[in-house]
This record gives C-alpha cells, structure tokens and sequence, in this order.
C-alpha cells in the first residue's frame, strides 16, 4: 500500500485506522506515509476508509486557514478527504502478506476466504475431527499485533516433533517444504501478516499435554497467540472437551458450535425426492 | 470465521475477575458450504438464511466477500461531515450474493437468535449452521431447537505476548472483528471522542462498524461497552 503524496492533506484520519500501527504523518514532508515493513497489505486504510474525492490544494488551504486560527476541525474520523491511499501491485513474496492478511481474498490453497480455514464450522459434511480427536486452531498474530512466518515456524517445528498431525488444508500447511518437520518456506520468513492459522490434531486424551506444549511455546515468540480447541460431540450433542478444559483451568466461555444441519447435495436431494413421492 | 471465536471480554481476563458479567447481547449465527460437497444452489440458500434472519431484526448481517450491512463510501461529498447516513442496507448484503462465502447474522438478545435457529433448521437448507456465542448459551439454544451439535470449538484465550495488547474496553470492541478490520488505535479514538462527547456511542459504534469487512460486528454490545466505559446511562 502506498499513500500518494500529491494527494494526502496530512489530515491523519488515516493514521489510528491502520491495524498494525503502520501509518504516521512524516514531518519532514507534511505528509502521511507508510511504514513498509510493518504494513501487512491488510487493505483496511483502503477499502475500510470512505473517500470524498476532494482537491488536496483545495483542502490544504483550508486547513492551514483553520490551523491558522487554532480552529479544531472535526471531521468524520473515517473518511479519506481527497483518495490519497493506492494500492499496489504485489510481487513474491510480498504478496503473502495480503493473502493472510485481506479477509477479501481466499486463500488459493483452501479457496477459503479471511485465514482460509474451515476447521469444525463444516465438519457436519467434511467430518474433519471425528470423535476421540481434537482440533486445535492455533492462531499467531491475533488480535491486532501481527507475526512473522519466522516466529510461526519456530512453534510448527517443535509441534511437529511432538507427533501431532498438520491439517493438510490449510494455507500455512501448504506453504511448508516439510510438513513433517514443521518447516515454512524459507523465502517468506521474514514476511509480517496480520494473523495466521496452524490447525493440528490428537486423539482427545492429548489435549492438556499439547495444550501445556502450546502455553510453554508461547513465551518464545514475539507475538500474540489465539488458541481455539474443538471436538465431535456424542450422538445427543454432549462433548467431553468442556470438562477437560475446565479442568485445566483454561477459560472456555465462548465458543462455536457446529448444529449439525449440513447435509451433502445427492442425501439431499434423495431426501427431498422420497419427500416429493 | 475463527473471526467470531476470540471475542474478548472479562472471562478471558488475564487476572479474571471471580464471577465475569455473562455477555448477554452477542449472539451470531453464520451459514457456509464446503466445495463439492453441499454447494449446490447455495446463492439461493445463503439468500434464505439471511432472509430469515432479518424476521428476527439482527444488529448487523454480512457477507465475508463483500461486507456488512454498514458499509464505506466512496462517493461521499463534503456534507457528509454534517448530515452522515448511517442507515444499514441489508438488502444490498443479500443482492449481492455471488457464491461461496460464509454469510451471518448478529443478534443482541438470545430470544431471537433462538426463534431464527427453529427456523433455520426447518428450512432445511443443507448448508452447515453454526452458532458463534457463549457455549452454553448456545447448548440451551440447541436443546431449546431439538437439535444435537455436532461439533464445538472453545476458545481459550489469549497467550504469548500479552504485552503488547491493548486494554481490556479497548480489545472488547475491536475484537468484535476478529479479522483485525477494527484497529485498536481506532476504537481508543473512538472511545475518547465519545468521552469528550464529541460524538455519540451510537455514532462511534457505526463509524467502527464499517471496517468489519464481513458484518459481525455487534453495534449494540459496541455501544453498550463504550457507554459503561464512558458512565453514559444505559
């Protein structure tokens, strides 16, 4: 992303916008701009901001008029006066940055739109995690900080020696060379995205001790970790997870739930036909 | 939509207070098919369920690919300083349906996402159903439709660099997109421009609103949270 200098007002909407804290004013030039190595493409200053179209002289000797005056302007706090803010064409391996970073854009691994993953949300029709097993959703970046791919190796690479399987669909899993060391293509290790997911599983009775591996692994990055654990529930819609979380001690408040309503297109339609008949 | 799953509030507190308030006016419902599988017909379908939904007068629909029902301009003029539409336009989320997406619908009181969910399950539409909220709430939901989940997925908080997050009010409401389309910096300004009474909650909850690219936002909890946090009667 890039913010045109002929057209920025410097009037700093755009600043508090960005999630990752890339954009500041720059003295120097009077002028918003973006700090290159932070911004994670996420398109939000973009695509998220209202835009007016106005003439940045126009606007500029507004402002400097009410500036004279001491005058507070109070502007609609999203709206990019005059268009300034311009996307730009993404090479590798910079591109990777919007794939995980622009919920808009699926992922081409999973087609899958946001981080690309479908975890337990289909698994009424993928049947993902069967009973017995348990998914864990281990996000790196979230909320609002960001991550290296470097910093996700360093946790895929000791998951992988724990013997825990990697989710084959899964936009980090298939930018790995070897996925049963953990290991992320080395290209990319230096890119800064605003979250991504690893999904592993093991059988349920694994849960505390991967959970404990996860907690522990944690303290080595340099950024945020989101941890989210799902499981099949019995025919009557129970689940042991819960408990075992509980007994844990780790805050299960909130959580989704997959109502079983999915149903593949020919059960369907065979349903629908002994309907009709 | 893992983006609904870490929506933060004082349960997931990192000195947790003994009894947390439960969140009582968060509820999302939210439809998606997998490739090959059940896709058949499903701009039909995604068009039903949020159809359905809008009986129930949710705070806010979306679409992921395309956005909520409180969405950016481009083609504001300068009036828009003085006279802001911020009426939502959920008929536009569901014209513009195109194929696969994952497509939901927010609600801010249980009753209604309850009485949705019957419907849902009527409607018998083949596309996998699943409630973003607290997990027993949505197990009482469940039991209350005659249905037996399938599947859960608990979120359990935040770890690593804790540090670097922002205060718990300020992560409530941007949280609210798990994308990150809400920018913790944003919702401080937010928050201190409701303080100064320069703006209204209700005002500063759209303005936030329109970066969640895929309509879960919960304008009614965001401006429940910035009136607690700003002792404005509620």
């Amino acid at each position: 992303m890039k913010i045109d200098p002929d057209k920025c007002v410097a009037c700093g909407n755009c600043v508090p916008i960005c999630p990752v804290g890339a954009i500041s004013i720059e003295p120097a030039i009077g002028r918003a701009t973006i700090n290159t190595d932070e911004c994670v493409e996420c398109f939000t200053c973009y695509r998220g901001m209202s835009k007016e179209h106005l003439n940045p002289l126009m606007v500029r000797a507004v402002r400097r008029v009410a500036k004279l005056f001491r005058f507070r302007f109070d502007p609609e706090p999203d709206i990019c006066p005059t268009d300034a803010i311009v996307p730009q064409e993404l090479a590798w391996p910079r591109i990777v940055r919007r794939a995980f970073s622009d919920p808009q854009v699926p992922h081409e691994s999973t087609g899958i739109h946001g981080r690309g993953t479908a975890e337990v949300k289909t698994n009424d029709v993928t049947h993902r995690v069967k009973e017995g097993e348990a998914g864990f959703v281990v996000e790196f970046g979230r909320p609002g900080v960001g991550a290296r791919f470097r910093d996700i190796q360093r946790i895929t690479t000791v998951l992988a020696k724990l013997g825990v399987e990697f989710e084959e669909n899964n936009p980090v899993a298939s930018l790995m060379t070897d996925r049963s060391r953990g290991v992320i293509r080395e290209d990319i290790l230096n890119e800064k995205i605003l979250s991504a997911i690893v999904e592993i599983k093991a059988p349920t009775e694994r849960v505390p001790a991967v959970l404990q591996s996860i907690r522990d692994l944690a303290r080595e990055v340099d950024t945020v970790i989101s941890v989210g654990v799902s499981a099949r529930c019995d025919s009557v819609g129970n689940d042991l997870l819960g408990r075992i979380l509980a007994q844990e001690g780790y805050p299960a408040y909130r959580g989704k739930t997959n109502l079983g309503l999915g149903q593949p297109t020919e059960i369907q339609n065979s349903e629908n036909a002994e309907v009709r008949k | 939509m893992t983006n609904t799953l870490h929506r933060y509030s004082e349960h997931y507190a990192f000195a947790a207070p003994p009894h947390p308030e439960p969140i009582r006016d968060d509820y999302i419902v939210f439809a998606m098919a997998s490739r090959g599988i059940n896709d058949d017909n499903l701009v039909e379908k995604f068009q039903t369920f949020l159809r359905l939904a809008l009986k129930h007068e949710p705070v806010n629909i979306g679409d992921a690919t395309k956005g909520g029902s409180i969405r950016p301009r481009q083609d504001l003029n300068p009036l828009a300083h003085w006279r802001r539409d911020h009426r939502p336009d959920p008929e536009r989320v569901i014209a513009e349906i195109d194929g696969h997406t994952t497509v939901a619908a927010v609600f801010d009181n249980y009753e209604a996402m309850e009485k949705f969910v019957e419907e849902i399950k009527a409607a018998h539409l083949g596309i996998s159903i699943n409630i973003s909220a607290p997990i027993d709430e949505a197990k009482r939901c469940c039991d209350d439709a005659g249905i037996a989940r399938h599947s859960v997925e608990y979120s359990i908080g935040f770890s690593g660099r804790v540090d670097k997050l922002p205060e718990a009010t300020t992560l409530e409401l941007s949280t609210m997109c798990g994308h990150g389309m809400v920018s913790a910096n944003f919702a401080k300004k937010m928050l201190e421009w409701v303080r100064e009474n320069r703006r209204t909650p209700e005002e500063a909850a759209r303005y936030m609103a329109r970066f969640c690219s895929c309509g879960v936002f919960n304008i009614t909890r965001a401006e429940r949270i910035m009136k607690r946090a700003c002792n404005i009667k509620y």
